[in-house]
């Protein structure tokens, strides 16, 4: 009884849904803003990856708000699953095969390479903070896979992971001091295409790609602590 | 010949947003029918992953390419909207940090209750 | 040409929400999202969004899979 009526109230909801946006039109160029961003981008940043200069330049604030957001769900977790009593857990841990034991050391410093790679490489190609971030955690996911038993050194990276927050607001403070607004681009612009250029879109980049790496490892290594 | 053209047509025009409405529907049916708590966060990915499919795909420009200079000297008159593209960039990782945290309470749920069917639940209520 | 594959992608993703919907077996239910997260992915190469494109296969079908997955360890398997 109560599926039928959650059903057809779904079904009222989805017309109307469908029939309010189902006039906007597929494929036709809209907004003023965007035209303007595109049009503008390399001569106020510097940096070729236009969505990359959306995120980090002309809305770093919000990049602001979601590193927070993510920062708050980590310690919430880390709060909610700490458990009372500290059971030294000595069972019996079954080792992993030959095959996955070596393939995933062998895979784990190329994956981190190319992790950093995506993230320093942000202002030039696809890529950025948050996707190379992901690729580092699941580096540590294939070792968590593999070396059984074994875990993170918590001390260090969190210590990493902090120090990657601090760097971020303090690039902005410096921003706020010179004169101007918050996250101001003070560093010189640079040849477009090159690696050191783009003001201090980089030095953003690398910061956020080892916070939210370090991060989402820290996420995977409560939830395993002490499973069966 | 007509049928085919006119089927064409109309899949040119609607069909990204008939993948993002049926996510969003099926994820809905999904959190208000399904008794079981995992279930329910499952549907919660499934609408998130729908919301975004319908904000990517708003912005989009026929014949369009991305928007990212490559080569020094490309046109920049059939690049597709940018925004979009960053605020789903966001979105992503929101959703994620609030799935972690919702599975870290199941979890916690299923240590106290000794179930994870939400009519009993309910009805034990210490 | 190219229209008749999208459909085809849309398709199998609206298959695999409604199997993550009917599965009773928790672990089948959390690869069936996996599949919709990495078709989604594709689709969104496909509408000219590469940075999009890969957050969502890093993210979405990689780590929140990994995610799932441990928190059903510590909790059932089966949905009664």
């Amino acid at each position: 009884m109560r599926s039928i009526v959650s059903i057809i109230l779904i079904g009222i909801i989805a017309l109307g849904i469908t029939l309010a946006l189902i006039v906007i039109p597929f494929g036709e160029p809209r907004t003023e803003v965007g035209k303007y961003y595109i049009d503008k981008g390399i001569e106020d940043t510097g940096a070729t990856n236009i969505v990359t200069s959306v995120v980090v330049n002309y809305r770093g604030f919000d990049t602001l708000g979601e590193v927070t957001i993510l920062f708050i769900a980590a310690i919430g977790l880390g709060a909610v699953l700490a458990t009372q009593k500290k059971r030294k857990l000595e069972k019996k841990v079954t080792p992993a095969s030959l095959i996955l034991y070596t393939g995933c050391r062998f895979l784990f410093p190329l994956i981190l390479l190319f992790g950093a790679y995506i993230f320093i490489h942000g202002h030039l190609s696809p890529g950025g903070g948050f996707q190379g971030g992901a690729i580092i955690a699941s580096a540590f996911v294939l070792i968590y896979l593999s070396c059984r038993g074994r875990r993170l050194p918590v001390a260090l990276t969190k210590a990493i992971e902090s120090l990657g927050g601090l760097v971020f607001i303090i690039v902005g403070l410096v921003g706020l001091s010179l004169g101007g607004y918050f996250l101001l681009n003070f560093l010189p612009k640079g040849v477009p295409n090159t690696l050191f250029s783009a003001g201090i879109i980089p030095i953003i980049y690398i910061a956020i790609g080892l916070k939210v790496g370090l991060e989402l490892t820290g996420i995977i290594d409560n939830l395993v602590e002490e499973s069966k | 010949m007509n049928l085919l053209s006119n089927v064409v047509n109309f899949l040119n025009n609607y069909l990204y947003y008939i993948g993002a409405f049926g996510l969003v529907f099926i994820g809905l049916c999904i959190i208000l029918i399904k008794r079981n708590l995992i279930k329910v966060i499952i549907g919660l990915s499934i609408l998130d992953t729908g919301v975004n499919l319908f904000l990517i795909s708003v912005g989009y420009i026929s014949k369009g390419t991305a928007p990212i200079f490559s080569k020094p000297g490309l046109d920049s008159a059939l690049m597709v909207d940018p925004v979009p593209q960053a605020l789903v960039l966001t979105a992503i990782v929101i959703g994620v940090a609030v799935l972690a945290l919702a599975l870290s309470l199941a979890i916690r749920l299923y240590h106290h209750y000794g179930t994870l069917n939400l009519r009993k639940i309910k009805e034990q209520r210490w | 040409m190219m229209i008749f594959i999208v459909t085809i992608l849309v398709i199998l993703m609206l298959i695999a929400a409604i199997s993550a919907c009917i599965f009773r077996d928790l672990l089948s239910a959390v690869i069936a999202a996996c599949v919709v997260s990495l078709i989604a992915a594709v689709l969104f190469y496909l509408l000219q969004a590469p940075d999009v494109a890969m957050a969502e296969a890093a993210i979405g079908a990689a780590l929140v899979t990994a995610v799932f997955v441990i928190a059903i360890i510590r909790t059932k398997r089966h949905e009664e």
